[in-house]
């Protein structure tokens, strides 16, 4: 494994940085002398005006030893781990680009916000352990000075997954898997499904697997203000741009089996402004890949996937938008407060909605029926054909129901085997992927952060194992796959 | 005359007491059926009338039969289910440890700071059938997650004043299907104290649940007010 050697642009930073590209705890208001004086200075020199000192405050910064594409949980995730782990206060610049600061369509807002650890593959479960350790004790590890605490809003009613007779093998095993783990995973058969239940309706369910503590759902958006909060009072930069261009350089090197290989080396990162054509180039050591459903695009302008298929520069990020569509009903008569987040033998998935018999749900739609992903629009037909029934069959209280409202989002989804990319590229060396989670990301976010800042900072993994999860696995054809429902 | 009525009543409280004894000697064996009846009234008597003349034997026999006592008294300690408690350092007494075997039925922890790593320790007991966790500072959602365990024998759980439980907390103690009376009041962190009564009440049928006055800030009937914000929604 090639270690990555950290960054060459620290110390020349201080020395050629303009002022007005640095943001952030400045008392001094040099914002406000600079605009003095370039007013002085107009209406001493009559005539045209004067830029000696132009506005660069929107722009990021010139140099940067991180520069993570993508501000949502994820990104967010790896920015505050990395500065969490960085061994000197202050040693590692880091800088998140995020195009858009509303986040009107990123995965992690429209996120229905479920964290469980009924995974069959060990490693997620352990990632998923983590995080909910992580966001119980939300309030030691976000903590910013005379900020309120953070109120998550979890639910700690557990997901139940019902599986029909052909699933109920692979069910059994996967508990098993997570038992060791150290999850609190019980099976249930019909009958007890029926006692604890009494509104599911078990025909065709042969077993059940209900988790017990440290699954739930929660707020994400919570969790994106929370670390954004603390990310940004750890001095990390934030800029609102789009990467429009890598600048990297090449080598040529010989492997051990004398072939030819081409490694590169990105060495800045193009800005660009909203509205207008103005960009900065970044000067960066390191470019994390956290664009979530966007992240093909991000890899694509490295060069990823440049090259002959089949081949490792052939390799694409197998990552793609795939659009999901949440729908809120009122049922008065459904399920009481015991309910947990329910996912069906057929795919529908529900569960509560606060106080007031409110439920929120969906299914995800198979291959043939998957949904155009350019827009966001809701598609009120799929729940009435294709969820309702469902829904209605395992819960008859729901054959009653209203829809209330609905809202769309995107799985950064991996088309290879449904499961996150971390770690390094093999050719593109200094760009590291946090993306591709397939609809668990934000339940993971925690771990996957820790996960990549120890790859950065330490060079390998040091918690979590996640060698499973890297690039190679494209091009080896290695899937890594996940045997649940879910 | 009354001094004889005094000794007689002293006569009568130490036979009480000595028939808890096995056999000690010396000036504690009164009244014991080992000695043969001669000797016993003779020493009783010669007992009696030193008594009677020395307020310092009697004193000495006072002192020694509370001593006597005493230790009965501690070894039946446990006998009749009295709260253990701490003494005003905050130790329990050592002789505690000598009761491990005896099974936990009932745990005040009431103003406690315990906490989520704490609660490890009170999954292990197998037979509580009392939990009060009354103002309990740390105990939140996540805590209550955690006690499923003992949804065998616990009947009876206070969370009154618990700063930092919501109705999602709460939503998880129906594993307990034991519980014969809950105490959620005074809880500031839940959000509509009155409908949460309700949902709690039917999560758990056979169970007295105690705390919030379910008719309290209610305008309309609990199934009118969801229908007024319902607006049908459709493409």
């Amino acid at each position: 494994m090639i270690r990555r050697v950290l960054p060459h642009g620290l110390g020349r930073g201080l020395l050629i940085r303009r002022p007005g590209t640095r943001r952030g705890g400045f008392s001094l208001d040099w914002d406000g002398k600079v605009s003095e004086i370039k007013k002085k200075i107009k209406s001493i020199l009559p005539g045209t005006s004067c830029d000696l000192l132009p506005d660069t405050s929107h722009l990021p910064p010139e140099h940067s030893d991180v520069v993570i594409v993508g501000g949502g949980v994820l990104g967010l995730s790896v920015a505050y781990w990395l500065k969490k782990l960085e061994s000197r206060r202050g040693g590692i610049r880091v800088l998140v680009v995020e195009r858009d600061h509303t986040y009107s369509q990123a995965s992690t807002g429209l996120s229905v916000g479920g964290i469980c650890q009924q995974f069959s593959l060990p490693e997620n479960i352990q990632l998923s352990l983590f995080s909910a350790s992580f966001l119980r004790n939300i309030n030691e590890y976000l903590a910013v000075t005379n900020a309120p605490p953070l109120d998550l809003q979890f639910n700690p009613s557990g997901y139940l997954l019902l599986a029909s007779e052909k699933d109920a093998a692979a069910m059994e095993s996967n508990v098993k898997v997570q038992k060791q783990e150290g999850a609190k995973v019980c099976l249930m058969s019909p009958d007890q499904l029926r006692n604890k239940f009494p509104w599911i309706n078990t025909e065709g369910v042969a077993l059940a697997s209900y988790g017990m503590e440290n699954e739930g759902w929660f707020d994400p958006w919570c969790l994106l203000q929370g670390l954004r909060q603390k990310v940004e009072s750890m001095g990390v930069f934030f800029c609102q741009g789009e990467v429009t261009r890598f600048v990297s350089s090449s080598q040529r090197m010989l492997t051990t089996d004398d072939e030819m290989v081409i490694l590169k080396r990105i060495h800045e990162v193009h800005v660009k402004m909203d509205h207008s054509l103005e960009y900065q180039p970044v000067e960066c050591a390191i470019v994390i890949n956290a664009a979530g459903a966007w992240s093909a695009q991000i890899a694509a302008l490295a060069g990823i996937g440049k090259g002959p298929p089949g081949t490792l520069q052939g390799t694409k990020l197998p990552v793609e938008p795939r659009k999901r569509d949440v729908y809120v009903w009122h049922c008065p008569q459904g399920p009481g407060l015991e309910t947990p987040l329910v996912a069906d033998t057929s795919g529908a998935y529900f569960r509560r909605e606060g106080l007031g018999s409110n439920y929120l749900g969906g299914r995800s739609p198979t291959e043939e029926e998957e949904p155009d992903p350019t827009n966001l629009e809701v598609d009120h037909d799929f729940f009435q054909e294709k969820v309702w029934p469902h829904l209605a069959l395992r819960v008859p209280a729901f054959e009653t129901l209203k829809v209330q409202t609905a809202w769309a989002g995107y799985y950064d989804y991996n088309t290879f085997d449904q499961n996150g990319v971390v770690g390094p590229h093999p050719l593109v060396v200094n760009m590291y992927f946090a993306t591709g989670f397939s609809g668990h990301g934000l339940q993971q976010a925690p771990g996957v952060g820790r996960a990549v800042a120890e790859m950065i900072l330490q060079g390998s993994f040091q918690t979590i194992d996640l060698s499973s999860f890297l690039f190679n696995r494209f091009y080896l054809g290695e899937k890594t796959q996940e045997n649940t429902t879910m | 005359m009354w001094d004889l009525v005094l000794g007689d009543r002293r006569i009568n409280s130490l036979r009480l007491v000595a028939r808890m004894w096995n056999g000690t000697r010396g000036i504690h064996r009164l009244g014991g059926a080992v000695v043969p009846e001669g000797n016993q009234k003779k020493e009783r008597t010669m007992l009696q009338f030193l008594t009677n003349h020395f307020y310092d034997v009697e004193a000495l026999r006072g002192y020694l039969l509370q001593r006597e006592m005493s230790k009965v008294h501690m070894k039946n300690r446990f006998r009749d289910k009295e709260w253990i408690r701490p003494d005003k350092y905050g130790h329990f007494s050592p002789e505690f440890w000598n009761f491990q075997e005896v099974p936990v039925e009932a745990v005040d922890a009431s103003d406690c700071e315990i906490n989520y790593e704490g609660l490890d320790n009170l999954l292990l007991l197998k037979e509580l059938q009392s939990l009060l966790l009354q103002r309990c500072p740390h105990v939140d959602d996540w805590c209550l997650s955690r006690l499923y365990p003992l949804a065998d024998s616990l009947q009876e759980l206070s969370l009154a004043g618990c700063p930092r439980v919501s109705e999602r907390g709460l939503a998880c103690l129906h594993h307990l299907q034991n519980l014969r009376r809950l105490d959620i009041s005074d809880l500031p962190a839940v959000s509509n104290p009155g409908l949460t009564q309700i949902l709690v009440e039917e999560m758990l049928p056979n169970c007295k649940v105690v705390g919030v006055d379910w008719a309290e800030g209610l305008k309309l009937g609990p199934e009118e007010q969801p229908q007024d914000t319902a607006s049908p929604v459709l493409a």
